[in-house]
């Protein structure tokens, strides 16, 4: 980790993070995105699409769940965005660190793009060891590299899922729901976070048969303000 | 079966539903970037609201899977996702292990059972 002393040495080792085990698993829970947005009758170009621009897998799922339910934009718009607010307090939490002496609005803005669980994970464990005015910079190669993995998982699991056997298709979509519940379980810090996933789990079946459509909406709203009273109680 | 039409119209759903609700957060952030108490209660309750919709979308994807997921019967489904998850605490908390085990337990059950 040492011995990085310019913009491009920086990216160059943020690079590197495209082969770290957060990014294998990734790629592999894309693989699921990609099946998912087939079997939704979504198309290559868009799953594509989708991983570059919105970065952000249990919200892309989110979307493509929706639409393909027959949800209207606006209702997929507040189901996303919902699930999305989450993204804000870790943008927020995360650029103070990338910041040098100078400010870089653009980069700022493409490097919070790339702020996503997987890239939290690799940017805490190198960050300390790159220095304050490169950290932007290193941070934009570990976003880089992420995305472009997680788009190339979309693509290989849209294409392949049209080619595998039937129970290959079925475990390449599995991958995704395994990895938002461990990723639910690592990040879990309360109690109040236990009762959200317990909550949200339970509801969610629940309000789908009750309200199809606005299930996750409701799910979300319900659970997380019960979960956020009990914890408040609790405190 | 297509649900999205391929032309503009298509994209530009997906850009209004998909990008613009989800990265007008990350433009927040970068906006209010260390201004904010992030452990405040405000936090705290978009915390749960985020948490438990993810949890919400994992159980029913669970539980009313559709397209691939849905040929596997669901005791394959409940089986291979506690496996899963038990196979993550198995191997001292690697997402891997959990990730990909759980779904070459789903793929082998398949294979043995179906």
């Amino acid at each position: 980790m040492q011995g990085v002393s310019t913009q491009a040495a920086a990216f160059a080792l943020g690079l590197r993070a495209g082969y770290s085990v957060a990014a294998f698993v990734l790629f592999a829970t894309a693989l699921g995105f990609g099946a998912i947005a087939r079997d939704a009758g979504f198309t290559l170009g868009q799953a594509a699409f989708l991983s570059l621009t919105m970065f952000a897998l249990p919200n892309q799922v989110v979307l493509i769940d929706q639409l393909a339910r027959g949800a209207t934009v606006a209702g997929a718009a507040m189901a996303v965005t919902l699930a999305a607010v989450r993204l804000f307090p870790m943008v927020a939490a995360t650029m103070p660190t990338l910041r040098g002496s100078k400010r870089r609005p653009v980069l700022e803005v493409l490097a919070a793009h790339f702020v996503a669980i997987t890239t939290w994970i690799e940017g805490a464990r190198r960050l300390p060891s790159v220095a304050r005015e490169l950290r932007l910079a290193h941070h934009l190669g570990i976003g880089v590299a992420v995305c472009g993995m997680m788009v190339l998982g979309s693509l290989t699991g849209f294409l392949l899922t049209g080619s595998v056997p039937g129970p290959v298709s079925a475990a390449l979509v599995f991958t995704t729901p395994l990895y938002f519940i461990l990723s639910l379980v690592i990040s879990s810090q309360s109690r109040m976070d236990v009762a959200a996933v317990v909550l949200g789990c339970g509801l969610a079946p629940l309000l789908y048969l009750i309200v199809p459509g606005f299930d996750l909406l409701a799910a979300g709203l319900i659970g997380g303000t019960l979960a956020y009273l009990w914890g408040a109680s609790a405190r | 079966m297509s649900v999205m039409q391929d032309g503009f119209g298509g994209y530009l759903t997906l850009l209004i539903a998909g990008v613009l609700a989800n990265e007008c957060w990350r433009w927040l952030g970068v906006a209010v970037g260390g201004r904010l108490d992030l452990d405040g209660q405000p936090f705290l309750w978009v915390r749960a609201v985020a948490l438990a919709l993810v949890a919400g979308l994992v159980s029913r994807m669970i539980l009313f899977p559709a397209g691939a997921l849905a040929n596997v019967p669901l005791a394959i489904r409940l089986g291979a996702f506690a496996g899963g998850i038990a196979l993550y605490f198995l191997a001292r908390r690697n997402l891997a292990a959990g990730v990909v085990g759980g779904a070459a337990l789903l793929m082998a059950a398949q294979m043995l059972l179906g």
